[in-house]
């Protein structure tokens, strides 16, 4: 997922800091060579913040990935496999589907962590769910991140929105109360899990769901 | 006339015989968090969790500030740890900008964290004492304690928030002679942490309190995928330490403490069982260790994480801590997630307080390894 050049990274540092190459007085305000030759004679180098290193990629891992797009074919989307850990999208229609092929095919059975991440340029919140194993030995050290995207609304009403997706909780029951806190903090209803109560957040909390990124903190 | 009630809302019906208590978040019996527990005459029925009095906001605070600044607040949810829950922080940015940790610095990391795992179950274990009437348990591990806050703060300078690990390795070097200070330390604790077992595991009150109580079944814990002490109680070898071993854990000699019984006594038992193998693990990583050498990788000044995720975790003393960081090209990350084994193993305690008697509920709870702050985060 590394974009981004050796030579984009260098330009980009650079211009970062020759913003107001009008201002004079400041002295931040430099050309990009004055800038470099500054950089340069104060020993900081500017390669690229991460180095663009290509890693192969690990055949078990890849042998479960292999399983399951054979199984679901389009229906979902590999977006990496590395060392550890896989990571595949679908859609949230297909989700129940694929969470209980991971679950009975490639033994999964549990789930560490339910993460929301918001993408309000998109208009989409994203759903991570990161499955492990304590059954099956050769999966100790593997994570399985499965996501799904669901929409996003700019006035949310948590719960009676269009921000809702099926709950895993009948394929992973360990996913009950982490489904809870994204509900509360992202908004996202999960449409058939037992008990969808906030959990974290008070009773009378009134505003916006916090993890938002147009929840802003004071002074911030 | 039926009311329409917002989603998350119900209308409870009260039963005559039951009783509701509110058992928090004030009560030290609960810590910073409320059970609602529902009793039968001295029986629990039902008990809800209610946590979040402590709730910080670490996620959010930490996508307002760059991966430098986020190290001292996110050892917040749990400072008797925080060499711990900042571990799989540092893993996985260094993962994120590909930084390489020095030898020396790996091995100064794992021995910081083994002592401070040994700081956070003679905390835990002191309170655990203390709430089944047994003072002495509350002295001894409270004094023990400091043997190793000593050695923390002679490593980093503060008793108890360190943020001692960095992203890169380490802050600072050790101070001189502190190997032998460390391993004449920690042989004397493993001759003190003898005598809890006669004063404290094999006292026949504490058995009959804890021994066949709040059973939970090798199926349940790995269903409900709880996670450190309260898996290995019930059976399940899993220890993230030797299942992925991060740093330099897998040249290290120590095992993995399983027991099979499931019941509150087995789960109080094995982080006590585990400081012996931390304290092994302390030994033996002391003689490994490079003498000399660099500790620390310098960063960039604000590096900026690419356009990519990570997760990485690490085992506590409560449990496998995971950090979910996602990164978009800024020098401050887009979006943290901590999963705690704290939040991890509250599910199960509505399956394991059914049916207990209330005055057992401290040895349920307790037991359980659980932190309140670091639930919330």
């Amino acid at each position: 997922m590394n974009s981004g050049t050796e030579k984009d990274e260098v330009k980009d540092t650079a211009e970062a800091h020759s913003t107001n190459s009008e201002n004079t007085s400041r002295s931040d305000s430099m050309s990009k060579d004055e800038a470099k030759k500054f950089y340069e004679e104060k020993g900081l180098d500017l390669s690229p913040d991460v180095p663009v290193k290509p890693k192969p990629i690990p055949v078990f891992e890849k042998s479960l990935a292999d399983k399951i797009s054979s199984k679901f074919g389009n229906k979902i989307h590999v977006d990496y496999v590395r060392a550890d850990r896989i990571r595949v999208t679908t859609k949230r229609e297909d989700i129940v589907d694929v969470a209980k092929f991971i679950r009975d095919e490639l033994k999964y059975d549990h789930a560490e962590s339910v993460s929301g991440v918001d993408y309000p340029d998109s208009s989409e919140i994203e759903v991570v769910y990161h499955l492990g194993s304590y059954t099956d030995e050769k999966l100790g050290r593997q994570i399985f991140a499965l996501a799904t995207r669901v929409p996003r609304e700019d006035v949310p009403n948590p719960g009676s929105d269009g921000t809702r997706t099926p709950s895993l909780r009948d394929v992973f029951y360990s996913v009950e109360f982490h489904e809870r806190e994204c509900f509360e903090m992202f908004g996202v209803y999960f449409e058939g899990h037992p008990d969808m109560r906030r959990l974290l957040l008070p009773e009378d909390w009134a505003d916006i769901p916090p993890f938002r990124k147009d929840f802003k903190i004071k002074g911030r | 006339m039926t009311t329409q009630l917002p989603p998350g809302m119900h209308i409870e019906t009260v039963d005559e015989k039951i009783m509701t208590l509110n058992v928090g978040p004030q009560h030290p019996g609960s810590g910073h968090m409320r059970l609602i527990i529902k009793v039968d005459g001295d029986y629990i029925v039902s008990c809800d969790p209610d946590p979040g009095y402590v709730h910080r906001g670490e996620e959010k605070m930490a996508e307002y500030r760059n991966y430098i600044q986020n190290i001292p607040h996110l050892e917040r949810p749990v400072i008797h740890d925080s060499s711990n829950i900042l571990y799989p922080y540092c893993l996985g940015v260094e993962e994120l900008l590909g930084i390489e940790v020095p030898e020396r610095a790996k091995y100064i990391r794992v021995i910081a964290a083994e002592l401070n795992r040994c700081i956070y179950i003679l905390y835990w274990l002191a309170i655990y004492g203390i709430f089944l009437g047994h003072s002495t348990m509350f002295m001894w591990p409270a004094g023990d304690r400091e043997l190793f806050i000593d050695l923390l703060e002679a490593m980093s300078g503060a008793r108890v928030t360190h943020a001692y690990l960095i992203p890169g390795g380490v802050r600072n070097d050790l101070p001189s002679n502190f190997e032998e200070r460390c391993l004449r330390q920690v042989e004397y604790f493993e001759k003190r942490l003898k005598e809890y077992e006669a004063i404290f595991y094999q006292n026949p009150l504490l058995k009959a309190r804890t021994e066949g109580s709040g059973i939970l079944s090798r199926t349940d814990a790995i269903r409900l995928g709880t996670t450190g002490s309260v898996l290995r109680a019930s059976g399940v070898d899993f220890d993230v330490r030797k299942k992925e071993p991060y740093d330099v854990y897998e040249n290290l000699d120590f095992q993995t403490i399983v027991m099979k019984e499931g019941d509150s006594y087995a789960r109080s038992r094995i982080p006590y069982l585990e400081m012996f193998e931390s304290c092994r693990i302390i030994k033996d990583a002391l003689k490994k260790m490079p003498k000399s050498g660099s500790v620390r990788t310098k960063l960039k000044p604000n590096p900026k994480g690419g356009n990519d995720e990570v997760y990485r975790r690490v085992e506590s003393g409560r449990g496998a801590i995971g950090y979910y960081i996602v990164s978009n090209n800024r020098p401050e990350p887009y979006r943290v997630k901590i999963s705690v084994g704290s939040f991890r193993n509250l599910i199960c305690m509505p399956y394991l307080l059914k049916g207990e008697k209330l005055g057992n509920m401290p040895a349920v709870y307790w037991g359980l390894n659980y932190w309140p702050v670091e639930a919330d985060r």
